[in-house]
């Protein structure tokens, strides 16, 4: 298993009153499997993607990433695992505004740049061939404010498939695309996950999208009501 | 990791490089500021290094209040005897009248043997002036004086009851100051004559000199060794080439560190600046930092980032500052042109130069940490939800290390620069209290305005309000670099105001503005009739008794000299010639601060009651009810100290640091000072001259030339002050430029939003006048009122003179600032206002 979440739990504090936002949450992600998490606004989806990925300490619970407990580790170490093992893809793009494309695709590869991945040129042609890849090869010195969001969100996808990473957490990844051009996104990053051999954890409330998944984790009031292939999920009560 | 750290503040510092330049162009003033300072003073130190000798014009100079007694002259005889070159020298005020001119003016005459000055030399137009001047009846003057005496080379000067004929004028003179011409012109005239102009009589004040030159220089210490003693027996002073240069180096030294203060002072200003505009920065670069560390970014790494920036800007900055101090120190020696003594080089000092950029990538970097820290402590999670709002961080220890660090390096800096440790810390105290009186006064700006909001108001005058305490505010920051400035200028002005008022004599009709002194007994009577005469009766007429201080509650004056146990009196006070006077009295510049007036009529066989100046008793270490015996020109008199009284030594009256009681010293040989006004500039010339030319011996003294010397000699200080403090107020400028311009990106934003949803470009421009006049009568105000404060404390403690507010041109200060904030803030958002608001929403879109 790639990913464990065992007994995951997170607290807020509102108002003075504590809020729970996600409870007893249990999973196993298999290494290349494609999942998706999806749920109502406020069901704790954003927050187990966090967690998950170890953007955050839950308040209950622990995750373990590719055999690295998590919760063991500081928060320098967690930025290692996430420089060395972890892209993300968002649904604003947040693609760095002061960076060109070509620029934003480097930001990983340099970040883990330590075991013999060669100098600076190599890493730039790598770039490159993820921007051909993605089709926006002459876009390589543009800024973000210069490209589309559709356009924003391939540089995005380049980017987080850089640094080789052995997982990918797509947070709505199309919820700031019309369709058309959110199931182009969608088709590249389905492509690219089965051509870099990654395990694909992608959070939405687009039904169209998590049909494509192999698996769906479906999450209310911040826990898990149902776990599945995706075939019959109008099935299931309660689900919306 | 460090190339990445590299690559990326690189590649993202492209973009806000631009808006950041602004700020570490206010590190770039105050580096420049204390580049051109430092590097000036060590010229001057090494220039006076270069010229000491030249300074003094000899080896030793011997000086006394009286002629040398036999004994010295004897030594000064046998050393001339024995090879080595003595030449000797009489200094004396007196009048001058030039012929035909009929022009008078009180000047410093210099009675010179031939051979001084031994080193460095004596420029002449014509040159061959000095060495003729031995020649015949010879005068070679300031250049100054033939313009004030109307005279010109070849007319006749009459000093005394001599003629001189004036054959040359003294361009520049060794180890003088051009400023003392303005004072006493000089007026060299050959010793042989002396005598003629029958000027000096026993008690007259003249100074009598001997310059000695040695063979080596190195041998005057073992003079000294081994007539220390005797020249000291003999109220013989004596000043080396090290003393002189001593001298002179700690007190341009102390007037160099002073101005690199007020540098240090516009270097905090930039600093403010820095952490203002840097504020700003992080708080837009949170975004990125967060999609960094979302990509694996450790917070180090991302700090770094940002910290390098900031810190290369610095450098930068602070690069361009020391290129434009070097620009500026070389034109100091011009402005500090008449204070200076020696000719000073225009070098660049390296070592300056690397402090000062030194200084300035540290103040840059220093200041910009604390609002960094916010960039280290973002959550990865603010990439993932923008509502994300961090958990409060209270007094973390970074920050506190970081304040501790910002405090330290300040008084570090302080300590550095300030002539002593003690006006270091001083300072350093100062600037944080000023800091915080105005970010306190921001704070409460902020805080009042929200609990006394006007609701009532008009829309745009809610908003313009509102705009002091919502989020991103610029209230702290505007206040705090305008609030310097203005308190930096106004405290100049107020200082400068009051001194100069206290010398204003023009402005009162009543104030006396000629004074006439060293009018014999003899004299005074024709003196008096004269002044009647022409319209001009005596205002005051105040005699004058020299004498020395013979002992102290029955302890001889040589004892108390001579005991060196315990405290004692001060040397200068115990053996200096005192000009006192009687009256039945106190006048206006005095008050009582001990004992009591003497209005009860005089006890048979009592001593005689005397009133010190408060000073003098300190130094003399007497308190009322103490006896004073005195050698009134040979005659013992004895005194009972009555009373001790404060003295405005500022006020331009004669004043006494001794009184007596009527009747006690009316026997004694006295002169008098009497005073008169003319109002007429040409009548009082035209006075002098009659009464110059029936009494030569009379000094006049024209109150209102002194004070227009005055003026000019004022005017040169704080033209050197003001040209620093100049500095600030660019500084603060450019601080305020900067705080708009980093929050322009954000105001832009919500202006075109307001005009979006239908507000008109006058009801936006109106509320950014509204906000930005608020923040500049705030600053201004406290700017202003600290200045007040400051320049009370100065004059009542340092100057010891009244202080007197200039309010009204306190308050156009102030309103000048606030126009200038809100005009600056007004041209700031223009391009909010000119622009379709499509185009800015499409260029600043996420």
């Amino acid at each position: 298993m790639i990913i464990v979440a065992r007994d995951l739990g997170q607290v807020f504090s509102s108002g003075g009153r504590p809020l729970a936002v996600l409870q007893d949450v249990n999973l196993e992600i298999a290494p290349q499997a494609f999942v998706a998490i999806v749920g109502p606004s406020g069901s704790g989806k954003t927050t187990l993607l966090g967690l998950l990925a170890g953007l955050d300490r839950p308040t209950a619970g622990s995750v373990t990433l590719d055999g690295q407990n998590l919760n063991e580790l500081s928060e320098d170490e967690r930025a290692k695992i996430r420089a060395e093992k972890v892209g993300f893809v968002f649904q604003t793009f947040q693609l760095i505004p002061t960076l060109t494309a070509l620029e934003n695709v480097l930001v990983p590869l340099e970040l883990r740049r330590a075991r013999g991945d060669g100098g600076p040129a190599r890493l730039e042609e790598r770039a490159r061939r993820l921007l051909a890849r993605v089709g926006l090869e002459d876009r390589a010195h543009h800024y973000p404010a210069q490209l589309s969001g559709g356009e924003q969100q391939r540089v995005a996808l380049a980017r987080a498939f850089a640094g080789s990473p052995k997982i990918l957490f797509a947070d709505e990844p199309t919820g700031n695309l019309d369709a058309a051009t959110g199931r182009a996104v969608i088709d590249l990053l389905v492509a690219l996950n089965q051509e870099e051999h990654t395990t694909l954890v992608l959070v939405t409330h687009d039904p169209e999208l998590a049909s494509r998944a192999q698996r769906v984790i479906w999450l209310s009031g911040g826990r898990i009501v149902s776990d599945s292939a995706p075939s019959a999920p109008s099935a299931r009560s309660g689900a919306p | 990791m460090t190339r990445f750290v590299l690559g990326l503040a690189r590649r993202e510092g492209r973009a806000s490089r631009r808006r950041l330049a602004l700020y570490m162009g206010s590190i770039s003033l105050g580096v420049a500021a204390l580049v051109a300072v430092n590097s000036f003073r060590h010229n001057v130190q090494r220039a006076i290094a270069a010229q000491a000798r030249e300074l003094l014009g000899a080896d030793l100079e011997l000086s006394a209040r009286h002629p040398f007694d036999s004994t010295v002259a004897a030594l000064l005889d046998s050393l001339a005897a024995a090879g080595t070159p003595v030449s000797r020298a009489t200094s004396f005020a007196s009048m001058a009248l030039a012929l035909p001119s009929g022009a008078t003016r009180l000047v410093e005459v210099r009675a010179v043997e031939a051979g001084f000055p031994y080193y460095g030399k004596m420029e002449t137009d014509p040159p061959e002036a000095w060495g003729a001047l031995a020649a015949g009846r010879h005068a070679v003057v300031d250049p100054a004086l033939l313009i004030q005496l109307r005279a010109a080379l070849g007319d006749t000067l009459a000093v005394g009851e001599a003629r001189f004929e004036i054959t040359g004028t003294v361009t520049q003179a060794p180890g003088d100051v051009a400023l003392r011409s303005a004072i006493g012109p000089r007026v060299y005239l050959p010793a042989a004559y002396l005598q003629e102009t029958r000027l000096l009589r026993t008690g007259s004040l003249a100074r009598y000199l001997a310059f000695l030159k040695f063979d080596p220089p190195a041998s005057v210490q073992r003079f000294l060794n081994r007539y220390h003693q005797l020249l000291r027996a003999h109220e013989v002073g004596y000043d080396t080439v090290s003393e002189r240069e001593q001298e002179l180096t700690d007190s341009l030294d102390a007037l160099g560190r002073y101005l690199g203060l007020v540098g240090l002072a516009a270097l905090l200003l930039g600093g403010v600046g820095v952490a203002s505009a840097v504020n700003v920065f992080a708080k837009e670069k949170l975004d990125i930092a967060a999609i960094l560390r979302c990509l694996g970014a450790t917070q180090g790494t991302v700090f770094a980032v940002y910290l390098l920036q900031a810190g290369l800007l610095g450098l930068a900055g602070a690069a361009l500052g020391a290129a434009l101090g070097l620009g500026i120190q070389s034109q100091l020696p011009r402005l500090l042109a008449d204070f200076l003594p020696v000719r000073v080089a225009a070098a660049a000092h390296w070592p300056s130069v690397a402090a000062g950029l030194a200084v300035g990538a540290w103040a840059a970097v220093a200041f910009a940490l604390l609002p960094l820290l916010s960039i280290r402590n973002v959550s990865p999670l603010a990439a993932l939800r923008r509502d994300y709002a961090p958990r409060p961080r209270g007094w973390a220890p970074e920050r506190l290390a970081t304040i501790a660090a910002l405090g330290a390096s300040l008084v570090a800096l302080s300590v550095w620069q300030a002539p002593t440790p003690r006006s270091g810390f001083a300072f350093a105290i100062g600037v944080s209290l000023t800091a915080a009186v105005l970010a306190g006064s921001a704070w409460l700006l902020s805080r009042l305005t929200r609990r006394f909001f006007p609701a009532r108001a008009g829309y745009v005058v809610r908003q313009g309000i509102a705009n002091l305490f919502r989020p991103h505010n610029q209230t702290t920051a505007v206040t705090l670099a305008v609030g310097f400035g203005v308190f930096l200028m106004a405290t100049l002005y107020v200082v400068q105001r009051n001194l100069l008022d206290q010398l204003r004599t023009d402005r009162q009709p009543d104030r006396p503005n000629l004074v006439l002194f060293d009018i014999q007994t003899d004299q005074i009577a024709g003196v008096l009739a004269l002044l009647e005469d022409r319209g001009a009766p005596a205002l005051e007429e105040t005699p004058i008794v020299t004498a020395r201080m013979a002992a102290i509650n029955g302890r001889q004056v040589h004892e108390l000299l001579a005991d060196t146990a315990g405290p004692r009196p001060s040397r200068w006070a115990l053996r200096r010639e005192y000009r006192n006077t009687y009256r039945d009295h106190l006048t206006a510049s005095e008050a009582l601060v001990a004992g009591s007036w003497w209005s009860a009529p005089i006890t048979p066989g009592a001593p005689w009651r005397i009133s010190l100046e408060r000073d003098l008793a300190g130094e003399l270490g007497v308190r009322v009810g103490d006896r004073i015996t005195w050698d009134v020109q040979g005659v013992r008199l004895e005194t009972q100290v009555a009373n001790l009284r404060r003295v405005n030594w500022a006020r331009f009256e004669p004043n006494f640091f001794v009184v007596f009681e009527p009747g006690a010293l009316e026997r004694a040989p006295r002169s008098f000072v009497v005073l008169t006004r003319v109002a007429d500039a040409a009548a009082r010339a035209e006075l002098q001259r009659d009464l110059v030319l029936r009494y030569p011996n009379l000094q006049a003294l024209d109150l209102s030339l002194v004070q227009r010397t005055l003026d000019a000699v004022l005017g040169s200080v704080t033209l050197a002050i003001r040209f620093m403090a100049l500095f600030s107020l660019a500084g603060g400028v450019v601080v305020l430029l900067g705080a708009i311009a980093a929050s322009r990106y954000q105001r832009m934003r919500e202006s075109v939003l307001l005009r979006t949803l239908g507000a008109s470009r006058r009801q936006i421009a109106r509320i950014t006048a509204t906000e930005y006049l608020a923040l500049g009568a705030l600053a201004g105000c406290t700017g202003a009122g600290l200045a007040a404060g400051a320049g009370w404390a100065l004059m009542r403690f340092f100057f010891e003179i009244p202080f007197r507010l200039p309010a009204t041109a306190l308050a156009g200060l102030t309103l000048g600032a606030a126009a200038l904030i809100a005009l600056v803030g007004w041209l700031n958002s223009r391009p909010a206002l000119d622009r379709a608001p499509l185009a800015v929403l499409r260029e600043m879109g996420d």
